[in-house]
C-alpha cells in the first residue's frame, strides 16, 4: 500500500451522504437549492425587466405584483420551516436499545476515541480513528475537558460541539462501507487545520474482529532491537504521556499507542502512518504541526530506529 | 420674540444674506491645523474624518484578507505559520466589523444626517469628538498589538475557554477585549447622538411620516446599538474579568459557563449585522430615488421593514449556535424567526424593484453599485435562509459555506451600496465629482472579484472545508478552487484600488459638481458642496417627503436663529413643529482629553487592576472641564423655553 493511500478516504462531502441522517439533510439541501434558485432567477429577470421596459406601470398593478410577491416569500418560507422542521425530527429518532456506544473526547488537536462496555476489561480505547459496523446505529457521547471542539463527518451527520461543562450526545449510522474524513469544526487554537479523524465503516464481522484485536494488549516486542525500542519507550519522556497497553508506559495526556501500527494515519489526519513519518514525526514534530503539546527528541539513530521497531510492532 | 418663528422671506436683499453668512461664520468657525483637528466639534469634519478612518481600517483589514488567501492558494502552503494567520483572520474580522462596517456607517450619518433633516449640528456635538477619537484609540491599540506580535488571535468571536486565561495566555486577547470596550462606547455615543439629533432637530414640516429613508435608516441602526452593544460591552467586561483577576464566569470547572459567552456574544452579534446593513439599505433608497427621479414605491411599508428587520435581528441569535445541541422545540422558534427576517428583507427587495420598473434610470456609478448589490445581497439572503435551518446549518456551520454566505450578505448588503453611497456623497463633501470612467471600471473590478472570490466557498463548505484553517492536506482537493478565490480577491483588492485613485484623483482634478449633480431629493443637495460650516444660510422647512422635489415657490425658510451665537432650533418628535432654540458649544479641548484619560485608562488596565483607579484622575479633571457652566448662555435657553 503507497503511502498516499492511508490518507485517501471515500468522502469528506455533505453531499454524498452514506448514512441515513447526511441523506435527509442532503434532500433539504437540494429542496432549497432548487426553490432558492428559482427564486434568484426570478429577482433577477424582474431586475433586468424592469430596467429594460420603458412604460411606466399602473400603480394599483404594481400594488398588486409587490404584495403577491411578500405572500409567495412568507409561503415559501412556511414550506422551508415545515421540510427543516420535519428533516429535524428524523435527525432525532434514529436510536436503538443496542447501539455501538463510543465515547470521544476532543483535545487540542487530537480525538480520544473510547468504545464503552460495561465490562470496564473490554473497553477500548484508541485515537483518531472511529470503526463503526455499517448498518447500525452508533451512540457517541461527546466530552471536552479544554476548550470546544466540533465533531463533524459530513458525509454522515451534520455537526455536533463538544463544550467543556455539556456532555453531549450524537447517534448516526453508516450504510455503506468506506472510510469517511472528519474534522474538527470549530477553532480551537493554533492547529484547528491539522485535527482530522477518520470513521472506518465495515461489515459487522470485520468491524467484531478490529474489536476482538483492539482489546488485547500490545504484542510483546518480536526482535532483540524492538525490545530495545520498548525500554527506551518506557525510560524517556515517550511514557510520561502515553500509554502503551500490557507494558509500563500509561500516561494519559497524548492518545493511546497500543496498536498504533494498525491505524491509517498520525497525529490526527495529518501524516499517513508509515515509518518514515513516524520518525519524522518524534524527531521534529514542531516542524510537522507547529504548536502540538508533543516536544522535540533528540535521540540517536541508533535509539530512534530502536523505537521506531518497537512501534512498527504494535499492530 | 420667544421661539424661532417659521416666516415667509418672499425678498431679501443681497446685503442682508451676505451679512448674514459673514455673521455665521463667524460664529460656526472652526480653528485650523492641529488645533481644529483636536478640538473641532462640526459633524461634517468629524463625519469625514470617519470616513476617512473607517477607510483605512477597510484597506488594512483587506491587506489581511490578502495574505489569508495567499497562504490558502495552495494546501500545505508555508507562508504563513498558524500563530501569524490566527492573529491575522481574528483582527481581520474584528477590524471589519468594529473598525470599519460599523464606524463608516455611523460616520456617514453623522456627516449626513443633520444635512438631510435641515439643521446645523449634531444635538451633542462634544460627544460627537469623543467619540471619534475613543474609536481611534480601539483602533490603535489593536493594530499596535498586532505589529508587536500580540495580535488577538481567538477568532473575532473569541469563544471562551479558548479566549479564557487558561488557553490563551499573554495579553493578546485582552487587547482584543479592550477594544471592544471602546468602540463600543464610541458607537454608543454616536447612537444617543443620532436619535436625539433625528427626534429633535428636524427642519419644521419634517414630521415622521416625511422622514427620509436614508434618515429612517439611521435611526433604527441607532436603536440597535443602543440594545445589542450593552450585550458585548457585558460580555467582554467579564471575560476581561475572568483574565485579569481570575473571576470564573466562564470557567467550568469552578462553576462558570463556556455557553454563556455565546449567548452573550450572538445577542449583540447578531444585531450586528443588521446594525452594518440597514444603513445601506438606506443608501441603497437615495441612490435609486435619485437615479430614477421617482418616489421610492411604498414608503410606509419601506420603513415598517426596516422597524420590523430591527425588532426580528434581535431574535434569532440562536442561530448561530445550532450546533451546541440545543433542544430541539426551542431551536425551532429560532428557525421561525430567521426565516422570518427574509419577509421585511424581501419587501424592501420588491418595494425597490418596483421603484426601478421603467423608470429608465442613469446607470451611473452609484446605480452600477445599486445593481451588484441586488445581484450579491439576493444570493446572500437565500443562502441566511437555508443557515436558519437547523439540520442543513447543522452540515454547513462553521465552513467555508457560511464564509461565503457572510461575506455575500456583508460585502453585498453594505460594501456595494457604501461604495455607491460614496460616489454618490463624495461629490457632496468634496465638491467635486468622480471620474464616470474609473467608476465603472471599479465596479466590474470590484463585482467580478467578488464573486470569483465568494462563489466557490460555497462548494468548499458542502465538501467539508472548515473555516479558520491556515492550511489543508492536498487529498482533501480543495486546491483549486482555493486557488480560484485567491486569484479573486487580488481582483476584488484591484477593484477597490481603482475607487480609492478615483476618488483621490477627484480631489484636484475631479469636475465641479454643483449644489445637486444628481437632482435629487433630501436637503443636503440644496446647499452648496462642500456645505459651508452652519450647512444652511437659514433652516429650511418641508412641504413633503421629498423636500426637494415637493417644494414650492414659496417654500418658507425658518428665521429668528440669531446667528451671533450657535444657535440651533429644536422641533418637537412626531411633527416636527418648532418648539425652542438651544445654543450649542463651540470647538473645544476637553473631549480629545476625556478620551485619552479613557484609553490610557483601558490599557493601563490591561496590565494591572490599579488602571481604573490611575485612569480616574485625568478623566475626571477632563469631566469637570467639559461640564463648566458656561454662564448665560445655559440660562438663556432655560428662559426662552415655551411654557
Amino acid at each position: 500500500m503507497s503511502w498516499t493511500c492511508l490518507l485517501a478516504f471515500a468522502g469528506h462531502s455533505a453531499l454524498d451522504p452514506a448514512g441515513p441522517q447526511a441523506a435527509r439533510i442532503g434532500d433539504l439541501w437540494w429542496l432549497m437549492f432548487w426553490v432558492c434558485s428559482a427564486v434568484f432567477l426570478l429577482v433577477m429577470a424582474a431586475l433586468a425587466a424592469g430596467l429594460v421596459r420603458e412604460e411606466e406601470p399602473a400603480r394599483r398593478r404594481m400594488n398588486r405584483v409587490v404584495t403577491g410577491a411578500v405572500i409567495a416569500t412568507a409561503l415559501i418560507l412556511f414550506v422551508f420551516l415545515f421540510a427543516s422542521t420535519g428533516t429535524g425530527r428524523a435527525l432525532a429518532s434514529l436510536s436503538s436499545a443496542d447501539p455501538v456506544s463510543v465515547e470521544v473526547t476532543g483535545h487540542q488537536w487530537w480525538w480520544e476515541v473510547q468504545y464503552l462496555d460495561p465490562v470496564l476489561a473490554q473497553r477500548v480505547t484508541t485515537a483518531n480513528e472511529i470503526h463503526i459496523p455499517v448498518g447500525r446505529p452508533i451512540r457517541i457521547r461527546t466530552v471536552s475537558h479544554d476548550v470546544i471542539h466540533s465533531f463533524w463527518v459530513p458525509n454522515l451527520h451534520g455537526k455536533h460541539d463538544l463544550i467543556p461543562g455539556y456532555d453531549g450526545e450524537l447517534w448516526l449510522q453508516a450504510d455503506r462501507p468506506g472510510v469517511y474524513r472528519g474534522q474538527c469544526a470549530e477553532f480551537c487554537g493554533h492547529q484547528h487545520a491539522h485535527m482530522a479523524f477518520l470513521v472506518v465503516a465495515e461489515s459487522p464481522a470485520r468491524f467484531a474482529g478490529w474489536l476482538a484485536a483492539q482489546r488485547q494488549s500490545a504484542s510483546p516486542p518480536a526482535t532483540p532491537l524492538a525490545q530495545r525500542g520498548h525500554d527506551l519507550f518506557v525510560q524517556l519522556q515517550c511514557a510520561l504521556c502515553h500509554t502503551v497497553q500490557g507494558t509500563d508506559a500509561n500516561g494519559r495526556i497524548g492518545p493511546d499507542l497500543t496498536h498504533l501500527a494498525s491505524r491509517r494515519t498520525l497525529a490526527a489526519g495529518t501524516l499517513p502512518n508509515t515509518p518514515g513519518h513516524l520518525a519524522g514525526w518524534i524527531v521534529d514534530s514542531q516542524t510537522l504541526k507547529p504548536s502540538n503539546p508533543m516536544p522535540a527528541t533528540s535521540l540517536g539513530s541508533n535509539d530512534l530506529e530502536a523505537l521506531l521497531a518497537f512501534l512498527d510492532g504494535l499492530k | 420674540m420667544s421661539v424661532a418663528e417659521v416666516e415667509d422671506v418672499g425678498y431679501a436683499g443681497e446685503n442682508a444674506d451676505a451679512e448674514e453668512r459673514r455673521r455665521l461664520e463667524r460664529t460656526w468657525w472652526s480653528p485650523k491645523g492641529l488645533r481644529g483637528w483636536l478640538t473641532d466639534v462640526d459633524h461634517k469634519a468629524i463625519g469625514k474624518r470617519y470616513v476617512g478612518t473607517a477607510l483605512v481600517f477597510f484597506a488594512l483589514g483587506g491587506i489581511e484578507a490578502l495574505l489569508m488567501r495567499l497562504q490558502l492558494a495552495r494546501p500545505e502552503a508555508r507562508l504563513i505559520g498558524p500563530d501569524r494567520y490566527d492573529q491575522l483572520f481574528t483582527v481581520h474580522g474584528s477590524t471589519m466589523m468594529f473598525l470599519f462596517a460599523v464606524p463608516i456607517m455611523l460616520g456617514m450619518g453623522t456627516y449626513l444626517v443633520p444635512l438631510m433633516i435641515g439643521t446645523r449640528n449634531l444635538a451633542f456635538p462634544r460627544l460627537n469628538a469623543f467619540s471619534y477619537w475613543v474609536y481611534v484609540a480601539g483602533g490603535l491599540l489593536l493594530y499596535a498589538g498586532l505589529f508587536t506580535n500580540t495580535g488577538p488571535d481567538a477568532g473575532w468571536f473569541a469563544y471562551v475557554p479558548l479566549s479564557g486565561p487558561a488557553f490563551s495566555p499573554g495579553k493578546r486577547v485582552d487587547i482584543w477585549a479592550q477594544m471592544i470596550t471602546f468602540t463600543e462606547i464610541s458607537s454608543l455615543a454616536v447612537a444617543v447622538n443620532l436619535i436625539t439629533t433625528i427626534f429633535k432637530h428636524r427642519a419644521p414640516g419634517m414630521s415622521l411620516n416625511r422622514v427620509p429613508l436614508f434618515v429612517w435608516s439611521q435611526l433604527v441602526t441607532s436603536f440597535m446599538v443602543v440594545f445589542a452593544m450593552p450585550a458585548v460591552m457585558l460580555c467582554s467586561l467579564m471575560l476581561a474579568l475572568d483574565r485579569l483577576v481570575d473571576t470564573h464566569f466562564f470557567n467550568p470547572s469552578e462553576g462558570g459557563d463556556a455557553l454563556l459567552w455565546q449567548h452573550l456574544f450572538w445577542f449583540f452579534g447578531h444585531p450586528e449585522v443588521y446594525i452594518i446593513f440597514i444603513p445601506a439599505l438606506g443608501m441603497v433608497s437615495s441612490i435609486i430615488a435619485a437615479s430614477t427621479r421617482r418616489e421610492v414605491f411604498g414608503y410606509l411599508p419601506m420603513v415598517m421593514s426596516l422597524v420590523a428587520t430591527g425588532f426580528i435581528g434581535f431574535g434569532l441569535w440562536v442561530h448561530h449556535m445550532f450546533a451546541t445541541g440545543l433542544p430541539q422545540l426551542g431551536a425551532s422558534f429560532f428557525t421561525a424567526a430567521s426565516l422570518m427576517i427574509a419577509i421585511p428583507s424581501g419587501t424592501q427587495i420588491f418595494c425597490w424593484l418596483a421603484t426601478l420598473w421603467g423608470s429608465r434610470p442613469r446607470f451611473t456609478t452609484p446605480l452600477l453599485y445599486v445593481l451588484g448589490f441586488f445581484f450579491v445581497f439576493v444570493i446572500g439572503g437565500l443562502t441566511g435562509v437555508m443557515l436558519g435551518s437547523v439540520p442543513l446549518d447543522l452540515q454547513v456551520h462553521d465552513t467555508f459555506f457560511v464564509v461565503a454566505h457572510f461575506h455575500y450578505v456583508l460585502i453585498g448588503g453594505a460594501v456595494f451600496p457604501l461604495l455607491g453611497g460614496l460616489s454618490f456623497w463624495l461629490p457632496k463633501m468634496t465638491g467635486r465629482r468622480l471620474s464616470e470612467r474609473l467608476g465603472r471600471l471599479s465596479f466590474w473590478l470590484v463585482f467580478v472579484g467578488f464573486n470569483v472570490t465568494f462563489f466557490p466557498m460555497h462548494q468548499l463548505g458542502l465538501q467539508g472545508m472548515p473555516r479558520r484553517v491556515y492550511t489543508y492536506l492536498p487529498e482533501t482537493g480543495w486546491g483549486d478552487l482555493n486557488l480560484l478565490a485567491t486569484i479573486g480577491a487580488g481582483i476584488l483588492g484591484l477593484g477597490v484600488l481603482v475607487f480609492v485613485v478615483n476618488a483621490l484623483q477627484s480631489l484636484r482634478h475631479g469636475e465641479m459638481a454643483g449644489d445637486d449633480p444628481w437632482g435629487a431629493d433630501t436637503l443636503e443637495w440644496s446647499t452648496s458642496s462642500p456645505p459651508p460650516s452652519y450647512n444652511f444660510l437659514r433652516l429650511p422647512t418641508v412641504a413633503g417627503r421629498y423636500a426637494l422635489w415637493s417644494r414650492r415657490d414659496d417654500q418658507p425658510e425658518v428665521t429668528g436663529l440669531r446667528s451671533d451665537r450657535r444657535e440651533m432650533l429644536v422641533t418637537n418628535l412626531l411633527d416636527a413643529e418648532p418648539d425652542h432654540r438651544d445654543v450649542l458649544p463651540g470647538p473645544t479641548i476637553w473631549p480629545f482629553i476625556l478620551a485619552c484619560g479613557v484609553a490610557m485608562t483601558f490599557i493601563y488596565a490591561i496590565f494591572n487592576p490599579w488602571g481604573f483607579v490611575v485612569g480616574a484622575v485625568p478623566c475626571a479633571v477632563a469631566l469637570i472641564a467639559w461640564f463648566w457652566p458656561r454662564g448665560d448662555m445655559d440660562r438663556d435657553v432655560i428662559m426662552e423655553k415655551r411654557s
